[in-house]
């Protein structure tokens, strides 16, 4: 309820366009992506900036998810994907030869649509990261973890039970487990991918919130399908149909006076 | 207007009812068959097999004489081909499969090698042991040793592991992966540390039925040569020897009324043999379960 009342407060400042004093974190240029012979990405133009929440909607199957899973090269996994154009991602493109994949998503974190962490201990899921980057160190471990879970609001909850298995956490607890294992590799940017989707209304508010607190240290790109959930938590939205950005605008601007009629349509509810 | 005719369908339930009773009844009868069949086989053998079965059967070598034989020489020799199979075949299975389920890019030529694969599963034991003999026991010089044998048990078995390996692998959810390349893992740190220890129960139910399979089978043993008539223990694994199912077939083939009773015996300690190497298997499979 809180963050609503204070969208109300900040509406003023966020109507101004406050793009040209921020970095810009990611610059798509003529992104196209095909999956076999389907384009799912069609000419993609987008910057995204630095320190916002920036929310990619759009109906199902328009390719918001796929262009989230592009920016940290997830995409790779599936062996049809081909894509042309570039995506400059701290003034290095993302598909240049010689940027690894492994380098990238050590800087780009990235939360799934179900909660996904790993069948080991609370511990083990957020240390799992640092171990894999070469941290062996118990005390910078225990440190990340407990930075890591209180970074995702998690700490208080689970401080006495580190050792326990995650799958005994809740559904809404597993997902900020998977922030706090998101967190623990210190990334830059951090992806969602309808991160609530499968979560209650609370766990839901839980993780909105947390998004708000976690956009002062990092930039957030979020798929949802939720068009309440992009108008309460962003600073940003880009509209997504049929593999293009159809508008991408301050999320004010986009839920109070869109300029495209496909816009309109889609935020009123009348398809979609 | 209702399309449906309700007393049709009150009618219809009672004979549906019965049809359902009906196929319990077959299905259990079914189930029951080989239950019976087990039974008697257990009966007939307990029967025959048990008073012979004592220390000194388990301790003494194999014998013309019926009341001095026993089973010692191939109870060790099969340990011995265990020894052998079981690291040489897994290694080799599990490894091919992560390669093809992980690695290797989809196409005309991984999917010929994985129906041959499949294909390999069903080619008689025989066959396997005519290959041991040519390649392990002549081509290679291993002569008639465990080695041989053993390396032809795990050609013999491997292809079942690989194929319930891969099938292991592609059951692991595949958001697990995502996660772990989504920190930066890279392909084998993915495999390693998620993949196969949540692969590990399936990977190792599929591998105690096949390792089950190489501890009974005698076929492609008799042709790459194990010995009928041991009695001295294999030190080594390029030494001769001969395995449980072949003595029992030995002592089967003999006219003496009394070697049927020892070939009983024999039987048990192949069973009691195969129960223990799968509790061992399910003991560590038990430990590797985990939910996700």
């Amino acid at each position: 309820m809180t963050i609503t009342i204070n969208r109300e407060f900040k509406l003023e400042d966020l109507m101004l366009d406050n793009s040209k004093n921020k970095d810009v974190v990611y610059d798509t240029k003529n992104l196209n992506l095909w999956y076999g012979e389907d384009q799912a990405l069609k000419n993609i133009n987008l910057k995204i900036y630095e320190n916002e929440v920036t929310a990619i909607i759009g109906p199902s199957g328009c390719g918001k998810s796929t262009y989230l899973k592009t920016l940290n090269r997830m995409n790779e996994l599936i062996p049809s994907v081909k894509t042309s154009g570039e995506i400059v991602y701290r003034g290095r493109n993302i598909f240049d030869k010689s940027y690894k994949a492994e380098e990238l998503r050590t800087q780009v974190g990235m939360v799934f649509q179900k909660p996904n962490p790993f069948p080991k201990s609370i511990y083990e899921n957020i240390v799992y990261g640092p171990k894999i980057h070469g941290i062996k160190d118990k005390k910078i471990l225990d440190e990340i973890v407990e930075k890591s879970l209180r970074g995702a609001a998690l700490w208080d909850e689970v401080k006495d039970r580190l050792k326990e298995n995650a799958y005994g956490l809740s559904g809404g607890q597993q997902q900020r487990l998977c922030i706090a294992r998101c967190l623990a590799i210190e990334p830059d940017v951090i992806l969602m991918d309808e991160p609530t989707s499968a979560l209650d209304p609370i766990s839901t508010l839980k993780i909105e919130e947390l998004m708000q607190s976690l956009k002062k240290d990092f930039t957030i790109i979020i798929v949802t399908h939720n068009m309440q959930q992009a108008a309460r938590i962003s600073d940003r939205t880009a509209f997504f149909l049929s593999g293009e950005v159809i508008e991408y605008n301050s999320t004010d601007k986009i839920f109070s006076t869109p300029e495209n009629k496909k816009t309109e349509d889609y935020i009123s509810g009348r398809f979609g | 207007m209702r399309i449906l005719n309700n007393e049709q369908i009150t009618n219809g339930i009672g004979r549906r009812l019965l049809t359902n009773k009906f196929t319990k009844v077959i299905l259990f009868i079914a189930t029951l068959f080989s239950l019976v069949v087990l039974a008697v086989l257990m009966y007939r053998i307990m029967n025959q097999g048990l008073p012979k079965l004592n220390l000194d059967f388990l301790t003494k070598f194999a014998s013309r004489r019926p009341a001095n034989a026993g089973i010692s020489g191939a109870l060790v020799g099969s340990i011995w081909l265990m020894i052998v199979v079981v690291p040489f075949s897994m290694v080799i299975g599990v490894g091919t499969a992560i390669y093809l389920e992980e690695y290797a890019k989809k196409n005309w030529f991984t999917s010929f090698i994985q129906v041959n694969i499949q294909n390999l599963a069903g080619v008689p034991s025989i066959v396997f042991g005519l290959l041991g003999l040519t390649i392990f026991v002549r081509a290679m010089d291993l002569d008639r040793s465990i080695l041989a044998a053993g390396l032809t048990m795990s050609l013999l078995v491997m292809p079942v592991i690989v194929v319930s390996a891969q099938e292991a692998l592609k059951a692991v959810p595949r958001q697990l992966g995502e996660a772990s390349y989504g920190l930066g893992a890279t392909k084998w740190q993915t495999i390693k540390n998620i993949i196969l220890p949540a692969a590990i129960p399936g990977i190792l139910t599929g591998s105690i039925l096949a390792i089950s399979r190489a501890i009974g089978e005698t076929a492609p043993l008799i042709v790459v040569g194990a010995l009928a008539f041991v009695n001295f223990y294999p030190s080594s694994i390029m030494d001769s020897f001969t395995v449980i199912p072949i003595q029992i077939y030995n002592w089967t083939t003999r006219p003496q009324i009394e070697f049927q009773e020892v070939a009983a015996a024999g039987i048990i300690v192949l069973l009691v043999f195969l129960i223990i190497m799968n509790s061992i298997a399910i003991i560590i499979r038990n430990k590797f379960n985990k939910r996700y």
